[in-house]
């Protein structure tokens, strides 16, 4: 057996003084949850920081009800925001998604804001006996696209990578628009789910837009339409416990079974997590028919990056739509 | 340097002296003896090492025993007084809830707090919410009929008391 890794564990009193140490030291990272972190440090051992800054401690922990959302501190868990009353009541989307991530124990240590840096689950990724990965090493080339590719996208992908952002609850975060709230040295910022991850293009290695020790302490979620109802659908290759093979969450407005708002994202299949703005847009204003399902789902798939392996994902993630949307419009007419 | 931390396990104080990398598992296991709390897969996907953090289910091969400072932690040792048998133990012993017996301890310490959340409602619910626990012996149906006949008995007692 190697020998086990070795780190500094440290505690920082607040956040200014994790984002200082952080920012201040290139080998030192954060540690929430650590379901993620732990997992690539200690045993898969494909990243190796020199410092592990616990941030589980600092007052950045419940959901606040705001005049327009939910305002979601960075180190609540999963369960908790599962929990939470407004979520139950009007987000189903979210509610769901969380609920069909990981299991009820990874769901109690898991937070949001390491939820939403979560690594790929690209096996060559998490295996460092594997030379070739864009991610992990630059320039390197890509494993997967000649290799065995199931978990992997087809959206936002190319020959550099095509490793899949594996959460489920950001698709339904970035279906809507919710917000990151992000500190660093230079003061707090925010910045839209969807413009905080980077296509990977031939930089697979840059995920989101955060420098090394910004620190997300919120993410804002705001609410939907009054009338509109939401689903997240997840299809996988076993009942529970799974990573989504394809993934779609909606939420509808529909009167006198005309569509009057409608917000669209997937998961599963992109190397972000995949908002379907065109999609959206040939929704609303159509009946509610299966023709307008099957038109939105054409456009939330357009374009597809497949290799061996992944084929089967272009028609499964239009079916996810087609599904998702019928269940959603079925519940608000 | 080493990091000296101080918690609870088992409702008695434990003080651990660290390195900082050692898993709440490893902590357990080999520096507490308390070996009852299983290593399946080392790595998040199994569940054998589940154990309560103040009360609430986790997996302790990805949580630092550094993260605990201060904390609760229940393992299957501390689910009845000595000698005793917890109810969902005794449900396992009787539905034959088990063959080799290694995932059993997380299995356990996941069913009670599943029924603390309030999640053994249905059949399919506690499938859902025990797949965090992975069986190699399949015990599955067995697994469920043992957490069934315990919520039963929580809900019969609760009717009768008026509760
Ligand atoms: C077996 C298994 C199954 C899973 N299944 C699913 C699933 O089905 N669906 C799903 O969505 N997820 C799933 N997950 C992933 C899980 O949801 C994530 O690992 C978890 O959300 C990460 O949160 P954490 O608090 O544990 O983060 P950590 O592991 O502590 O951190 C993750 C990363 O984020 C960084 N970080 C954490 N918090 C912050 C912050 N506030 N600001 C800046 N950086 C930060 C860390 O430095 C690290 O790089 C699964 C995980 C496992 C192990
Ligand atoms: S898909 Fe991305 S993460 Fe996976 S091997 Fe290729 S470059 Fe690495
Ligand atoms: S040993 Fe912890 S989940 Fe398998
Ligand atoms: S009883 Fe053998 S693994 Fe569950």
């Amino acid at each position: 057996m190697a020998p086990t890794p070795g780190f500094e564990y440290v505690r920082p009193s607040s956040v200014e003084d994790a984002v200082a140490t952080v920012s201040g030291d290139p080998t030192a990272a954060y540690l929430a949850g650590g379901t993620t972190q732990l997992d690539l440090v200690l045993k898969d051992r494909v990243i190796s920081p020199q410092r592990l800054v616990d941030i589980t401690r600092l007052p950045l922990r419940g959901v606040t009800r705001t005049s327009d959302g939910l305002q979601v501190a960075a180190m609540t868990t999963m369960e908790e925001l599962a929990a939470d009353p407004t979520v139950t009541r009007e987000l189903p989307l979210v509610r769901e998604a969380l609920l069909s991530g990981a299991s009820t124990q990874l769901r109690n240590m898991a937070t949001i804001g390491g939820n939403l840096l979560q690594r790929t689950r690209c096996r060559y990724f998490r295996d460092p006996t594997v030379a070739a990965c864009n991610k992990r090493d630059p320039g390197s080339g890509c494993a997967a696209v000649t290799g065995h590719a199931r978990m992997h996208a087809i959206l936002g992908a190319s020959e550099h990578c095509i490793a899949s952002h594996a959460s489920d609850l950001c698709v339904a975060l970035v279906a809507l628009d919710a917000v990151a709230h992000l500190q660093s040295m230079g003061g707090l910022s925010h910045v839209p789910l969807t413009e905080f991850y980077r296509v990977p293009g031939d930089r697979p290695d840059r995920e989101t837009v955060l420098e090394h020790g910004e620190l997300v302490t919120a993410i804002g979620i705001p609410l939907l339409p009054p009338g509109t109802r939401s689903s997240y659908l997840k299809v996988r290759d076993r009942a529970s416990y799974e990573f989504a093979l394809t993934s779609a969450a909606a939420a509808l407005v529909v009167e006198h079974d005309v569509i009057r708002f409608a917000r669209l994202a997937l998961g599963g299949v992109g190397t972000v997590p995949w908002r379907a703005y065109e999609a959206e847009g040939i929704l609303v204003g159509a009946p509610v028919s299966e023709g307008a399902f099957r038109a939105a789902a054409e456009a939330a798939v357009n374009d597809p990056f497949t290799v061996s392996g992944t084929e089967f994902k272009v028609e499964l993630a239009k079916r996810t739509v087609v599904r998702v949307l019928q269940t959603v419009a079925r519940n608000a007419s | 340097m080493k990091i000296v931390v101080a918690l609870r396990v088992n409702e008695a104080a434990a003080r651990l002296s660290l390195d900082g990398p050692e898993t709440l598992l490893d902590a357990l296991r080999d520096q507490m003896g308390l070996e009852g709390t299983k290593k399946g897969c080392d790595q998040g996907a199994c569940g054998a090492c589940t154990v309560l953090l103040d009360g609430k289910r986790v997996l302790s091969c990805l949580t630092l025993a550094a993260q605990c400072d201060g904390h609760e932690v229940t393992t299957v040792e501390g689910l009845a007084p000595d000698g005793g048998v917890h109810p969902v133990q005794a449900a396992f012993i009787r539905h034959d809830a088990f063959q080799c017996g290694y995932c059993t301890p997380g299995q356990i310490m996941s069913a009670v707090a599943l029924l603390d959340e309030g999640r053994a409602g249905s059949d399919e619910e506690i499938r859902e919410f025990m797949s965090g626990n992975l069986c190699r012996c399949a015990a599955y149906p067995n697994i469920v009929a043992a957490i069934r006949d315990v919520a039963g008995e929580v809900a019969s007692h609760g009717a009768d008391s008026g509760v």
